[in-house]
């Protein structure tokens, strides 16, 4: 009985001694962007009974893949609504892991959108473009919390960015999502060529997009491509440069 | 038989032997020890002999080996999903087996003692109950050890060999590409298979599995059976990964009731937050361990693996035999 006494005020002792150390190893976590999934009620609700009992016991990763290969099955059956929720599930318990968010996009965005398009049970047009708009929607949705739980990494800012290119046409807020890329450590070095590539098809920066390309072209050769240089030539036509000031009319391009 | 005679039949631990006790005569025979490295030692490798007869051993690593292996049938993906697939299955088999090992492996080293009747002829040597319990733990302790290299080796191998398969596919496939290109792809690969931050991952799953072990330990010097062993670790597991959540519950003074408090006191107060070993998620996913982080949670480990096997020696130090 004193003993068991002793044990019990031993693991008292030591749990109080634990705590601070325990707490300070938590706040670390977060700050090094662990443990980013909060098992709460909205997690229960979203990732069903077993899968938060897998999630509690240290196997989330395993859960999510699980999850994965069946969204993975709902695409190949394209079932639309099945793979969202799925992709909402797996995101939801691995929001760290950006091949997930920017796979969830990618379905979303680009394959369910083109099926919402094609859609010959929908005689309407209009409601096959509410529909695909929802999937942009839904695509952009994604890699915004993406972006929200990995603010740190370019790969998803480049996704954001490929999407408002090819989905909304919208080239200002591409320029804007590759220059936020361009920024970050580990960026591919295309972003900051792509940024300045999408802002010269907007609509009176074209002095800005001028600018920043030029800075580029005169970095080296390096940088001299055929894109960048049609884009540089174009601009210097669109706003007059003076011939002293343009690049070279034979500049050879890099391959 | 001479008294002699007869002590030197009673020697399988070192330091066992007295001036004057058998052997040559000219040879002094050693002091009796109140601690002995190398009877820990004896009892060490006897528990390792034990535990690798046991077929739950194979069962459990086999089982983990194809999990791990399986992982290589999945070229339906592309190279990084494929890549991230493999290496959370792995990881997770690794974390899963070993800490089912740690479990089950020592919740019978006690009961199966005492029922083989081998606990009291040691204890019936001059064999202090702290190192019969230290040389058991060490034992379970360096077949984890072991289990946990042959999973990663096996991990290791797999990711390799399918790096090198998709390495080669895509040289094949931009074999016309400018050089640049082709390293480019070839680093995009590389990258997203094998990285060192993946070691330290492993160190911290064995760590777990280390205080599992400990703590089953504990819980089997005042068990009645194996199987409730088992039964509370599987509970106490469960428990300990939402330390985390009840100690911040608590600690934030939520406005529950006494009773909810005082449990969520308990929880935070008795049990160990496991959630704190579980860094590979995050590491898969590219996030790198910082050394602080690793090592903050490496102490964590040691120092509740060693508390949990102090716990267990008083305990076992009061039990009667």
């Amino acid at each position: 009985m004193m003993r068991g006494l002793v044990v019990v005020g031993v693991l008292l002792v030591v749990g109080t001694l634990k705590l601070p150390v325990e707490r300070n190893l938590a706040l670390l976590h977060r700050q090094e962007h662990f443990s980013g999934v909060e098992f709460n009620l909205d997690l229960r609700e979203k990732i069903g009974q077993l899968g938060f009992i897998a999630a509690l016991s240290g196997f989330r990763a395993i859960v999510a893949d699980a999850l994965f290969i069946q969204a993975y099955s709902a695409w190949e059956n394209t079932e639309w609504g099945r793979m969202l929720l799925l992709f909402r599930q797996v995101t939801t318990l691995q929001p760290r892991v950006l091949l997930f968010w920017d796979t969830a996009a990618w379905h979303m965005a680009w394959n369910a959108s083109v099926a919402a398009m094609n859609d010959k049970t929908q005689p309407r047009l209009a409601l096959r473009v509410k529909a695909q708009r929802e999937y942009f929607a839904l695509g952009k949705d994604f890699l915004e919390r993406g972006i929200k739980n990995n603010p740190d990494r370019p790969e998803l800012y480049e996704a954001l960015a490929r999407l408002y290119t090819e989905k909304y046409n919208d080239h200002e807020r591409a320029s804007e999502y590759y220059a936020k890329a361009a920024d970050l450590p580990g960026a591919a070095p295309f972003d900051r060529r792509f940024s300045a590539y999408e802002l010269s098809y907007c609509e009176g920066r074209e002095r800005e997009a001028y600018q920043r390309l030029r800075s580029l072209y005169d970095e080296g050769e390096k940088e001299r491509l055929p894109n960048l240089i049609k884009r540089l030539k174009f601009l210097e036509d669109k706003l007059g440069i003076p011939q002293e000031q343009r690049i070279p009319e034979k500049t050879k391009p890099v391959r | 038989m001479t008294d002699a005679e007869h002590a030197s039949t009673l020697q399988p631990f070192p330091g066992r032997r007295r001036l004057g006790e058998g052997g040559n005569a000219s040879t002094p025979a050693k002091p009796y020890r109140p601690f002995s490295f190398s009877r820990i030692y004896a009892i060490t490798t006897n528990t390792i002999t034990e535990l690798t007869r046991l077929k739950v051993f194979y069962v459990l690593l086999v089982f983990a080996l194809l999990l791990i292996g399986s992982s290589i049938f999945m070229a339906q993906f592309s190279f990084q999903q494929e890549f991230q697939i493999l290496k959370d299955v792995s990881l997770g088999a690794i974390s899963i087996f070993t800490s089912l090992l740690a479990i089950v492996a020592t919740a019978r080293l006690l009961p199966q003692d005492a029922e083989d009747r081998t606990v009291y002829t040691i204890l019936a040597k001059p064999v202090p109950r702290l190192e019969y319990v230290l040389g058991k733990i060490l034992g379970v302790l360096l077949l984890l050890a072991i289990s946990t290299l042959v999973m990663a080796a096996a991990f290791v191998l797999v990711l390799y060999m399918r790096e090198q398969a998709v390495l080669n596919a895509i040289a094949r496939q931009m074999s016309g590409a400018p050089p640049d290109q082709i390293s480019d792809a070839l680093r995009v690969v590389r990258s997203s298979a094998f990285n060192f931050n993946i070691l330290p991952g492993i160190i911290i799953i064995y760590l777990k599995a280390c205080l599992l072990a400990a703590l089953t330990l504990f819980v089997s010097t005042f068990a009645t059976s194996n199987i409730f062993t088992i039964v509370v670790m599987a509970f106490i597991y469960f428990i300990g990964h939402l330390e985390a959540t009840a100690r911040e519950y608590w600690l934030q003074a939520h406005g529950s009731g006494l009773l909810a408090r005082v449990f969520l006191a308990v929880v935070a107060l008795l049990f160990p937050d496991l959630q704190a070993f579980n860094l590979v998620d995050d590491i898969v996913a590219g996030t790198a361990i910082s050394l602080a982080l690793f090592t903050k949670t490496a102490l964590l480990g040691i120092f509740y693996t060693v508390i949990y096997t102090l716990l267990a020696a008083f305990v076992f130090y009061g039990k009667e035999l």
